[in-house]
């Protein structure tokens, strides 16, 4: 079977972001691949691994750097990877998808797709949806458990008020990983250099056609959150402390 | 006159808080027709709540009670309510099933979405949302309509402000493939009310030791009417089940107070609860980051503090 993993290039969740003009920020900090990616592709070896006869190919739509996010997948022990080659780092999601889909059904067939649940970067939470359209298959997103037997794919999807739906699709279809799936593999050294022999192919954004001309979402504008300054200390014994705070918390009409 | 949609979610007849706050968003634009869509089957129960909120219309999407185990006949359905209606937008609330919901009727409609808006301009179609977990806010201008737009909880207060409420019944025109069946809902792990849409919540961390002495937070959420969060280094040490996690690879929160209890308030864990309007830290380190970051710091040992803190809000509280 034919898995293909999207990952997404992203800067690392600690990194301080620094907004420039308009919809830019400053790129100097480390990036990493989109942490739920890491499940998604985690999913995709196990399933090899335990048997199944299956090629797991690593997708990324992004500018050149994103490269070194395919470079991770395959030393995590993707087979090859595809890197649609973008000009512009915030895409729009419908752009993206149109892009993963273009890249994914030129190469092959999917029997299944995985992504993250969501990018830490844009937190759009809606490629693998809009992918279930392009592809015409069913998409489970939020996935934290999941098995496949005869066809059918049975997963668990964590919803609101701590309560799991178990939802069962049939193959082939899209699965949107969180944590809690699995644990990822770190890959090691040896295994970066192994993966220099694996192949990538690029893919300019060009070769996949005509961006369709009407924007739907504009990205004006990024600002940084202000941290809310240095609290305020209370003073005291615990019991004192707690008291004023409950009084304040009252007074201020918060409790 | 913009005609705008909004996603009714209830359970056993009772129109969620979160649906309201999404209700009062609307109501901000006085010519705003609102439709209220309701997948019910019995849309009756909820129609006093949903006109004093301002509903102007509220459309029971037939056929409901086949269409809950089954996602995408359901998206579907509601699509066809969209079109049929001529709706310029829909909203819903941004938890999990409202972000399931209207990311499958954006993709079929090939629409933009926004989920988990913190503001909205619907007059200008401007929207402002979290980038970067929580680092930025990203300011969005939408274009081609419908707009659909998914509100992160507790952002809005609900607000009152009568309007007719007719009710219209509709059958949506869907054809049942069946590609992918809700089985079955079991409960999670967590055990009590859920972090998501808590409006005050109390979080355990590392400093909290143990999974029994989660036991004195949940004393003190009894009392407060609180949900238990927990940091993942608590979840990853196992004290607390992942249900609770709070943060960026776990739950993004927004109640009104947040109580972190031996947290020491890394950027992974304040990109789940920056948007709280109240923090409050409590932790032993003086130079916790928790403490450069939070409305108000408690200094001292969680073992002390906490119960003291039960105690306060108790009957025999002298605060
Ligand atoms: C990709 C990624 C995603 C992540 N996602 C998340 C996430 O979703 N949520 C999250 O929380 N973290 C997340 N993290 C982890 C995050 O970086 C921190 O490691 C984590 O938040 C630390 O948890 P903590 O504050 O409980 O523990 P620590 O940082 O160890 O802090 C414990 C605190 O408890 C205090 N303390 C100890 N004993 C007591 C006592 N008796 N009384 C009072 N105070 C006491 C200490 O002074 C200290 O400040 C993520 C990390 C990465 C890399
Ligand atoms: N540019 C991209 N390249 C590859 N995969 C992507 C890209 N953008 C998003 N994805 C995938 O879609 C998931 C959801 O992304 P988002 O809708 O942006 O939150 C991510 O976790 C990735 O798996």
């Amino acid at each position: 079977m034919k898995i293909y993993v999207c990952l997404k290039h992203v800067p690392d969740t600690a990194a301080n972001i620094r907004p420039l003009a308009g919809a830019s920020f400053d790129e100097s900090v480390k990036f990493i691949v989109n942490p739920y990616d890491e499940y998604a592709l985690e999913q995709a070896l196990k399933i090899r691994e335990s048997g199944a006869d299956a090629e797991v190919v690593a997708v990324t739509a992004g500018r050149e750097a994103a490269v070194s996010t395919l470079r991770t997948a395959l030393a995590m022990g993707a087979d090859r990877a595809i890197h649609v080659k973008t000009d512009t780092y915030f895409m729009e999601a419908l752009e993206t998808a149109r892009l993963l889909h273009e890249a994914i059904s030129r190469d092959g067939s999917p029997d299944l797709i995985l992504t993250g649940r969501q990018s830490v970067d844009a937190e759009g939470m809606q490629i693998p949806y809009r992918l279930g359209v392009l592809f015409d298959l069913p998409v489970a997103v939020n996935v934290a458990s999941f098995s496949m037997a005869e066809g059918l794919v049975t997963v668990e999807r964590e919803i609101e008020g701590d309560l799991r739906e178990v939802i069962e699709m049939s193959l082939p279809c899209i699965v949107g990983a969180t944590r809690g799936l699995n644990h990822p593999r770190c890959a090691t050294l040896p295994d970066m250099m192994k993966a220099k022999k694996k192949e990538i192919r690029v893919i300019p954004q060009a070769d996949l056609g005509p961006e369709p001309a009407a924007s739907v979402v504009e990205l004006l504008e990024l600002k940084t959150v202000p941290d809310r300054g240095r609290g305020k200390m209370l003073v005291g014994s615990p019991d004192e402390m707690a008291r004023d705070l409950v009084r304040i918390l009252r007074e201020n009409k918060t409790l | 006159m913009a005609k705008i949609g909004v996603l009714i979610e209830s359970k056993g007849g009772e129109v969620r808080k979160t649906t309201l706050g999404v209700m009062a968003v609307i109501r901000q634009v006085p010519e705003a027709e609102l439709f209220a869509l309701e997948m019910a089957p019995d849309v009756e129960p909820c129609r006093e709540v949903l006109r004093r909120h301002g509903a102007d219309r509220i459309v029971a999407i037939g056929a409901a009670a086949e269409l809950s185990s089954f996602p995408e006949e359901k998206a579907a359905a509601v699509a066809a309510a969209v079109d049929h209606f001529g709706l310029d937008a829909l909203l819903g609330s941004s938890g999990q099933a409202g972000r399931d919901l209207l990311a499958r009727v954006a993709s079929l409609k090939r629409a933009p979405l926004v989920l988990d808006c913190l503001e909205v301009d619907l007059a200008r179609g401007i929207v402002r949302k979290s980038h970067f977990s929580g680092r930025t806010i990203a300011t969005l201008q939408l274009k081609t309509g419908p707009w659909i737009l998914g509100i992160r909880p507790n952002v809005f207060a609900e607000r009152i402000e009568p309007r007719p409420g007719e009710i219209i019944p509709y059958e949506a025109p869907v054809t049942f493939r069946k590609r992918i069946t809700v089985r079955q809902i079991r409960r999670g792990d967590a055990g009590g009310p859920d972090v998501s849409e808590a409006e005050i919540i109390i979080s355990g961390g590392r400093g909290v030791g143990s999974a029994e002495n989660f036991r004195i937070l949940r004393d003190c959420a009894s009392l407060l009417g609180a949900a238990v969060g927990a940091s993942r280094a608590a979840v990853d040490a196992g004290y607390a089940p992942h249900a609770l996690q709070v943060g960026q690879t776990g739950k993004t929160v927004s109640p009104k107070l947040y109580i972190a209890c031996g947290i020491s308030g890394s950027v992974q864990h304040f990109a789940g609860m920056k948007t709280s309007k109240v923090v409050i830290g409590i932790n032993r380190d003086k130079d916790a980051p928790i403490f450069q970051k939070c409305d108000y710091g408690l200094l001292g040992d969680l073992f002390e503090i906490v119960p003291a803190l039960t105690r306060a809000l108790g009957p025999d509280g002298t605060a």
